[in-house]
């Protein structure tokens, strides 16, 4: 028997075209899923902008959505977000961008056959697991540091989600740094530049516009990071600049709605989709312009 | 003007052959160069110092990254290790500790597990296949591939509220398996995508124009030829993408996963727990011994997701050195 069935031509050419099409509909259903995650998301804002002002929701500094008066300012959600972020990112830059010079700049063959799999372990713990992290070992280290600590606290929580986007920048940096051709860090010892030299003044501007999307891309992983805030950082939606007390990200405000009897329909059920319309445009800005970046900046394509 | 011209010229050129002579002595006089001729100097000293402690910072940045994951394992291991038997395995979950088991969260996932697989293989391989084999450089094309690569950005929270609109109340599917699973389909999709597309780009074009010159058609050339040499980098992507998804928790929670499930799923349409919602239950409860059976929940899904990535890279490292073009 053939490996091509024969048939008609006429058949054949349908099936093709049949096929084609099939694959076409797979194709499209991410397509279908970005309108779908837009027209949800704008339908059911929509409905709880007609009972609270956009002005009332973006700057109000009260956000107590379940106690009477009921009050819908979304700001110390969105600053407890900020906080997170930015914690996360001052142990995770700098850590992340660390070991992505070292793996692809200082690192063996061998080294880094066994460096790279332990950070995409490290990549692959679930998020829910460094929540148990944060609540039975960072926050009890932070207790003896500081006695003030709350049981929940920002600073655990932005501590291991700084942990967690650790792997993503090492391994975008690494990604980055290696698309610099071997030939411009040979210019560079030629001239007799140091090994530190050509690193920090030839490759890592060479990739700059790379290390730059790394930071920002897991940036915009921390602000939608859930279940280590969720469980870490507490349920306390208050405006506060202390690391040490309990505030309350977007997400884990839509964690705790999920989790209790809200009605469909009632306010407290749109709440999550306005914020939840909030946390999608502000990610999706900060991934575009992480690509734009790339795409605008680029030094050298990729090898 | 011109004296002055001429001066800097001829101190331009002093300080070039200066910095000649400097640079090209040999290496073990660079303290003399350090010190007698310090404004041309080179320094070595000094920058050679800089360069040792930059590679002294960078292996302490890397041996805290790897500690964090040894002290992360030590951590779990030494607090979930004594509650982990079999008693724990195949009891549901209860108010008290000693009798508290994963035995529904277990069934759960893999209830999940088994029906992401089935909706999102076909649909992300096939995605890949048009991408990749059909669409290349078209405009379509081009703008399906910028789509994925944003929705790969999405919080996974967002497909929540996604799947909670669409699965559990508009398509009336309830707070099930079925509801559930197609969540966390939408949510790996872009990973088998994108993971499927770079396994076909691995295979030359010579094997397509063989089938070709045989007489294939496209779809000829593609199923029996094209798709099996990719299967080992599909089959990779598919591994990774799923135990993604056994660890996610978020979009569960939003499409109605509970916590306290004392039954193992009896269909498509149950209601269901998955063992990170288990985890995340016992992890938000204030006594210690919850925290430990936490901990015991967690070393089985590692335990789960570490057999899973061995397999992947098992596949990836088998198949990938006899497969050389």
């Amino acid at each position: 028997m053939s490996l091509y069935a024969a048939s008609s031509a006429r058949s054949r050419q349908f099936k093709e075209e049949a096929v084609k099409l099939l694959l076409l509909l797979c194709a499209m259903v991410s397509v279908v899923t970005t309108c779908g995650i837009v027209y949800v998301l704008v339908t059911e804002g929509l409905t709880f902008f007609q009972s609270v002002s956009p002005i009332e929701f973006l700057f109000g500094k009260v956000w107590t959505p379940m106690i009477e008066p009921k009050q819908f300012g979304v700001l110390p959600l969105f600053a407890g977000t900020l906080q997170i972020a930015f914690g996360a990112g001052v142990v995770g830059i700098p850590l992340g961008l660390g070991c992505g010079i070292f793996l692809s700049e200082y690192a063996s063959d061998g080294l880094r056959g066994v460096l790279k799999p332990i950070l995409e372990i490290l990549a692959g713990i679930p998020t829910v697991v460094y929540g148990y992290f944060a609540i039975t070992t960072v926050t009890p280290v932070l207790t003896v540091l500081f006695p003030e600590t709350e049981v929940f606290n920002a600073a655990s929580a932005a501590i291991v989600v700084g942990i967690m986007i650790l792997p993503m920048i090492a391994s975008l940096c690494d990604d980055a740094l290696r698309t610099v051709p071997i030939s411009v860090r040979q210019a560079g010892y030629a001239l007799g530049a140091t090994k530190l030299e050509v690193s920090t003044r030839i490759v890592v501007p060479g990739a700059a516009s790379g290390i730059f999307a790394s930071f920002v891309l897991a940036l915009s992983r921390a602000i939608g990071e859930t279940m280590a805030v969720t469980l870490a950082a507490g349920a306390n939606p208050v405006l506060t600049l202390n690391p040490l007390e309990s505030i309350q990200t977007m997400t884990a405000f839509m964690v705790q709605i999920s989790m209790g009897d809200v009605v469909a329909g009632s306010i407290e059920y749109q709440t999550i989709f306005a914020v939840g319309l909030l946390l999608f445009l502000i990610t999706l800005v900060m991934n575009l312009s992480a690509f734009w970046v790339v795409r605008r900046f680029r030094k050298y394509k990729s090898q | 003007m011109e004296t002055t011209n001429a001066q800097s010229n001829l101190m331009k050129g002093m300080v070039r052959v200066l910095s000649l002579t400097g640079i090209s002595r040999p290496v073990q006089n660079s303290k003399d160069i350090a010190e007698k001729e310090s404004d041309f100097s080179v320094n070595l000293r000094w920058r050679r110092f800089k360069a040792n402690a930059f590679r002294v910072v960078l292996i302490g940045t890397v041996t805290l990254a790897v500690m964090m994951l040894l002290i992360l394992l030590y951590e779990i291991i030494r607090q979930g290790a004594g509650w982990l038997n079999w008693n724990f395995i195949t009891s549901f979950p209860s108010r008290f500790p000693a009798k508290a088991g994963i035995w529904s969260a277990i069934w759960g996932s893999l209830w999940v597990i088994t029906f992401t697989a089935i909706f999102s293989i076909p649909v992300g391989v096939g995605a890949a296949v048009y991408l990749e084999e059909y669409a290349k450089r078209s405009r379509l094309g081009n703008l399906i591939e910028i789509n994925i690569s944003n929705l790969a950005g999405v919080p996974s929270i967002i497909y929540g509220l996604l799947g909670l609109v669409v699965f559990v109340r508009a398509m009336a599917l309830g707070r099930s398996v079925t509801s559930g699973a197609l969540t966390m389909s939408l949510l790996i999709l872009p990973v088998i995508i994108v993971a499927s597309r770079e396994a076909l780009r691995g295979v030359p074009n010579t094997i397509r124009e063989a089938a070709y010159a045989l007489g294939a058609t496209r779809w000829q050339a593609i199923s029996a030829h094209v798709v099996p040499a990719a299967l080992p980098g599909i089959l990779t992507g598919i591994i990774l993408s799923l135990s993604r998804a056994i660890g996610e928790t978020a979009p569960l929670i939003l499409v109605g996963a509970v916590a306290y499930v004392a039954f193992v799923p009896e269909g498509p349409s149950s209601a269901f727990t998955v063992l990170p919602i288990q985890i995340f239950d016992w992890s938000s409860r204030p006594q210690e011994s919850f925290h430990e059976l936490a901990a015991a929940g967690i070393l089985v899904l590692l335990i789960f997701l570490l057999t899973m990535n061995a397999a992947a890279i098992f596949i990836r490292d088998r198949y990938q050195r006899r497969l050389k073009w």
